[in-house]
């Protein structure tokens, strides 16, 4: 197929099948997403810096944890692309190794809290009643607490590290996306179209699993990737704060907090890591900005 | 019980008399203040099972690893460690309500004596931050409104982006790097400076408020340099968040009715703004403010350590670093009541300001 009658056959108005219904949606989308310059360039820079993520080993110019003392926090160089720590280890690979760790967690943090969100969510909201009021007032409880001071006291009682982070935030970070699927299956509760499937005889877990849950996933979405921004913060705050990553481990968070005594001679060593986290957090808002805009035009 | 206090069941249930708008707004006010104790028993709840699950022995972190078996063991029973969880956490409200945190391993104080004195230095800097705030977020909101998708209007909403992505504790060091160490304009680290340490009487641990009282203006004029760094970089992110907001409240504003009738009117541009549009934006702003306010506290800990600034944040994080779990768990609990009491607050604000919430 020609490239025309690809675009023709997405954008037709009588789509001949489900597939192609579905795929010239998505064309749709994508088309008022690209109008956006901010948002491709947030998304441009999310899969760079995944993609530099995955592919770290290639990419590090030495081993990240390789020490040379006799080069300590040296200025960048042709040897040593963006200088070397406090150890004296290249600071380029630290960087790139890094981003494996940062943006791992984060993965894992989605991937553990936006299926529980969207399930307690769906449930609170469809079944009502005392299901409602007893999954809220825990999502309540747990809304009551700023995110980084659980996260903190969680981690205490655990052991500072990359896994105790990880389960520390995602703890923190179901309740809104519980509260926002509620609130849109509150919604959808009531339509003619989930009347007609009660109607057929299906099972309240099918009519939640296939009929509701797919329609709170837009909002999910964006919320999600609005929220991987604080979700990168709060983990590079704990990093900072000596409680995520352990060092030798290269994170951002914690790359900043062993070099942060450098800041008034050697300022590149603690700043670089820091302009990584920006970047990662800044392009996960401008992609989220950009999918609010072409997803939920109602949020604007 | 809970049934009574939903803001569902304050609705008239068709009775003969139709309740009163203000009594309407009592029950609600009443729906929301009920649902307080049971968010502060889960509150206390989450704060007891994370000292649950330390695995750090609280009696030998007091008795020491050397201490004999029999001295261990009676250790044990005094804390109640002998008894179900059920029982220990009953004793643990008890404490609560009774103001008792328990003791810190690390300063030997009670907990509650050692939050009393580090509060007053976390309030100064976040009153001050949001103060900040507002004195520049809101004009910069209403001034993105004003020129909707004009460059302006872009320029506020990439500021209002950068604000939330940059992590506080690197605007912190590069603020230090650029205004203490290169331009000299700034001082560094710490509440004053060391010549004025001690010299005024500590009467509400907040420094300015004390040099003030004191009549101490060259102490005053120290405690506020000091302050105003931390607390602007604090502010940055708040101040972001309020600028994106007002221009979100002031655009609905905008475009509603009155102000085409003021425009026909032929009142200025200026008036129009503040006096007509900008006005009815105040109550969903006072609601941000109060949330906000809430949410600088989370700002304070990273804030304070990069600011050596003895607060509640350092005293958290200091805390925990010793593994000082009676400490932790103290300063989370009273953060977490700060925050609730900040939320109800700007809830009740909301439904007291705005006559259109029933």
């Amino acid at each position: 197929m020609s490239e025309t009658s690809t675009r023709a056959w997405l954008l037709s108005d009588t789509p001949g099948s489900r597939a192609q219904a579905r795929w010239g949606r998505r064309y749709q989308l994508w088309l008022a997403f690209r109008r956006n310059w901010l948002a491709v360039a947030g998304l441009a820079i999310v899969l760079l810096m995944l993609a530099m993520a995955l592919a770290a080993p290639l990419l590090a110019t030495q081993d990240p944890g390789v020490q040379n003392l006799a080069n300590r926090l040296a200025p960048p160089s042709a040897a040593h692309w963006l200088g070397t720590d406090e150890l004296g280890r290249d600071t380029w690979s630290r960087l790139v190794h890094g981003g494996r760790v940062t943006l791992g967690m984060v993965v894992a943090v989605v991937i553990l809290v936006a299926p529980l969100g969207l399930v307690v969510g769906c449930v609170a909201g469809y079944a009502g009643g005392l299901w409602d009021r007893v999954l809220m007032r825990v999502t309540d409880v747990f809304l009551a607490f700023p995110r980084l001071i659980l996260a903190l006291a969680f981690v205490a009682a655990m052991k500072p590290g990359v896994e105790s982070a990880v389960i520390a935030i995602a703890l923190t970070a179901w309740p809104p996306y519980a509260r926002l699927a509620r609130a849109e299956t509150l919604t959808i509760r009531n339509t003619d179209y989930i009347a007609a499937v009660r109607m057929t005889g299906a099972s309240p877990w099918r009519i939640i699993w296939k009929h509701v849950a797919p329609m709170c996933l837009p909002s999910l979405t964006v919320r999600v990737t609005l929220d991987m921004s604080s979700i990168i913060l709060t983990a590079a705050g704990l990093g900072f704060l000596g409680l995520g990553a352990q060092p030798p481990i290269p994170e951002w968070g914690t790359m900043i907090a062993t070099a942060r005594r450098f800041i008034l001679e050697q300022w590149w060593v603690p700043v670089i890591p820091g302009i990584a986290i920006f970047l990662a957090s800044l392009a996960f808002n401008l992609l989220g900005d950009g999918l609010r805009d072409v997803l939920d035009p109602k949020q604007r | 019980m809970i049934e009574n206090t939903s803001p569902r069941a304050a609705v008239p249930s068709g009775g003969r008399a139709r309740p009163s708008a203000a009594r309407l707004r009592l029950q609600a006010l009443s729906a929301t203040a009920a649902s307080v104790p049971i968010t502060l028993f889960g509150l206390a709840l989450v704060t007891f099972l994370i000292g649950r699950v330390v695995p750090i022995d609280p009696v030998l972190a007091i008795v020491g690893d050397r201490a004999p078996q029999d001295v261990v063991e009676r250790a044990r029973l005094e804390l109640g460690l002998d008894q179900p969880l059920y029982v220990q956490f009953w004793h643990f409200l008890g404490q609560i309500l009774r103001g008792d945190l328990g003791r810190s391993v690390m300063t030997s104080n009670p907990v509650t004596q050692d939050i009393a004195r580090f509060f007053p230095a976390t309030f100064e800097l976040a009153t001050f931050a949001i103060l900040i705030a507002v004195l520049i977020g809101v004009p910069l909101g209403v001034w993105a409104a004003t020129r909707q998708g004009r460059w302006v209007d872009q320029a506020v909403r990439l500021f209002c982006l950068a604000g939330h992505s940059l992590p506080v504790f690197v605007l912190g060091l590069v603020s230090l790097l650029l205004f203490y160490a290169t331009l000299e304009i700034a001082p560094g680290p710490g509440r004053q400076g060391l010549y004025f340490e001690g010299l005024v009487d500590e009467r509400t641990g907040i420094l300015t408020l004390d040099a003030l009282l004191a009549g101490d203006m060259p102490a005053f004029r120290d405690a506020l340099w000091h302050l105003a760094q931390p607390a602007g970089v604090l502010a940055f992110f708040s101040l972001a968040y309020i600028a994106r907001m007002t221009r979100a409240f002031m655009l609905a504003e905008l475009k509603s009715e009155y102000v085409t009738a003021a425009r026909a009117k032929g009142l200025s541009g200026l008036r129009i703004v503040w006096g007509h549009a900008f006005r009815n934006t105040a109550v969903p702003l006072v609601t941000v403010l109060a949330m906000t306010y809430a949410g600088l506290l989370e700002g304070a800990v990273l804030t304070e350590t990069i600011f050596s600034w003895p607060g509640l944040g350092q005293y958290l994080t200091v805390s925990l670093l010793n593994a000082d779990m009676n400490a932790v768990l103290g300063a989370t609990l009273v953060v977490g009541l700060i925050y609730v009491v900040l939320n109800l607050l700007a809830d009740l604000l909301y439904r007291l300001l705005d006559p259109r919430v029933k």
